[in-house]
């Protein structure tokens, strides 16, 4: 058995097994049978600000968190529901800037669904009934993305929605590398 | 034999296919100015074309058969055409008549099909604005009365004879505007206007059907295009311009009470309620219309019953969320929706 022949044999047995870590992002149309964010009745540990001691992370965070599906239909959901009324584009407005690292009511996907569908004093409306469970949770998604919380490569490096500036493939690089122009 | 069967079953399901749907969703269904006049052009460039084919594999066979006697190919290729047959002469004169003959014939042909599409679009009578969403067409009749601007969804209704300026638009991604019978395609794109004008010649109903890979339900994007008589067209326009009627039975109300109240005033608009989301098909008449979800199922009651239950089953990937309600609340919600006429 050549030597060659081996690291050939090598190769391909690496290469099926990287193949077999790849593993595909799941696109759910539809929400799972689940129960409500906040059980009924009961008033949520995190409608005051600066809760020291949030409840234990809810099981379905894991599903959207990093979902680039999650997070691409949650954009959609924030320009269609006129989130961008009070919160602009992150900046904030009449409502607070989403884009920063500063969360009243926590900065976990759980704790920010369930401000969107609880509603918040001082402005933020109830989705509670207006949106699904499911909406609220791709919602708070992009929410999370607007601080750059979730990792890069499940956010979407271009809008959905059709923006009314210059298309980035038509807007000039900044110049990245001054020294060489300046020894020209 | 075999090939003549071969033959026979490659043709024959497109005649077939040709007949059954002439009018409905068909390039040859002669139904609009401008699939008429493309259709005469597409009918005189076949002719042209298959005489010129067959006239050049004739002469291709002759030459075959005559291979031995090279003596005359030889006298072409050294340039000595004095020396060739004099009918051989007049024969390649008159073969490079007939492709000029040939040539100015299409050119001629292609320009007054040409004028008489541009004609048409010089005379639009009627101003429609549809822009294309995944995965619904969105569609507005522009009127200088703002009264009697008319929106409404995936059921585009035109006057027979009248010119028709459709303006496209796109909500998303690239969509194409496509009603084989009555014209050709035309792209909906994204932060542009586009534009096409249709001219029904014949009364009916016909299939539109968005042309440009679109998102997973890009097949289920479809249009239902009914030509009436501008009277009835007029009727139409008049009726759909009516506020929702108000429910009369319990059941209904109590729908009423729902979608006015829940999660689906979020997105629809129903005229004259104070459900008035704009993302989503207006519902004002909706049990008028034809079909449910833009073509994906025909408007029966069951039908209704199964998309507002669960879209995502029927049409997954629909941007239409699956509720969940509960039977009670169905059954209200569906004798609403079919009180909205």
């Amino acid at each position: 058995m050549s030597s060659r022949f081996r690291a050939s044999v090598l190769l391909i047995g690496a290469a099926a097994l990287t193949l077999s870590a790849c593993n595909r992002e799941e696109h759910h149309s539809r929400a799972k049978p689940i129960g409500e964010t906040v059980p009924a009745g009961e008033s949520p540990p995190t409608i005051f600000p600066g809760s020291s001691n949030p409840p234990p992370l809810d099981v379905r965070a894991s599903f959207y968190d990093n979902n680039a599906n999650a997070i691409s239909q949650g954009q959609q959901l924030y320009m269609q529901m006129n989130c961008v009324g009070c919160h602009s584009h992150g900046g904030g407005g009449m409502g607070p800037p989403l884009m920063d690292d500063e969360w009243r009511y926590g900065e976990r996907i759980d704790q920010i669904a369930t401000t969107i569908a609880e509603g918040r004093p001082n402005g933020m409306p109830a989705w509670r009934g207006k949106l699904t469970e499911d909406q609220i949770w791709d919602l708070a998604a992009y929410v999370r993305s607007l601080s750059g919380l979730p990792s890069k490569d499940a956010v979407s490096s271009r809008s959905e929605s059709m923006s009314a500036g210059t298309p980035q493939t038509l807007t000039a690089h900044p110049e990245t590398n001054n020294s060489d122009a300046a020894q020209q | 034999m075999k090939l003549a069967s071969c033959a026979k079953a490659a043709v024959l399901p497109l005649l077939v296919g040709a007949c059954q749907y002439q009018r409905y969703q068909s390039d040859f269904g002669r139904a609009g100015v401008e699939d008429r006049d493309f259709l005469t052009l597409f009918w005189i460039f076949l002719g042209v074309c298959a005489f010129m084919y067959v006239l050049v594999i004739a002469f291709l066979l002759a030459g075959i058969a005559r291979r031995n006697r090279a003596l005359e190919a030889n006298i072409v290729e050294s340039g000595r055409h004095h020396e060739s047959h004099p009918l051989m002469r007049s024969g390649l004169i008159g073969w490079g008549a007939l492709i000029g003959v040939g040539l100015i014939g299409l050119t001629i042909a292609s320009f007054f099909a040409d004028r008489s599409m541009a004609e048409a679009a010089r005379n639009d009578k009627l101003s429609v604005t549809i822009t294309g969403n995944q995965w619904w067409w969105d569609i507005v009749y522009n009127s200088a009365d703002a009264s009697k601007t008319l929106r409404t969804a995936n059921e585009l209704h035109l006057p027979v004879g009248v010119p028709t300026h459709i303006i496209l638009h796109s909500g998303d991604v690239i969509h194409s505007f496509w009603v084989p019978s009555l014209a050709g395609k035309q792209d909906l794109i994204p932060g542009r206007e586009n534009g096409i004008t249709v001219v029904p010649k014949v009364t009916g109903m016909f299939r539109g059907q968005c042309a440009e890979f679109c998102g997973t339900q890009h097949a289920h994007m479809s249009l239902v295009v009914v030509v009436e008589s501008y009277p009835d067209f007029l009727n139409w326009w008049h009726h759909q311009l009516q506020p929702a009627p108000v429910p009369r039975t319990p059941l209904a109300m109590a729908g009423y009470k729902y979608v006015v109240s829940g999660p689906c005033s979020a997105c629809h608009n129903i005229g004259g309620t104070p459900a008035s989301g704009q993302i989503a098909p207006d519902l004002t008449h909706l049990a008028s219309r034809r079909s449910l979800a833009a073509g994906t199922l025909p408007m029966s009651t069951g039908n209704l019953y199964g998309w507002v239950e669960d879209p995502q089953s029927l049409k997954p990937g629909v941007k239409m969320p699956t509720i969940g309600l509960e039977p009670d609340q169905l059954h209200a919600v569906v004798a609403y929706l079919e009180t909205l006429k």
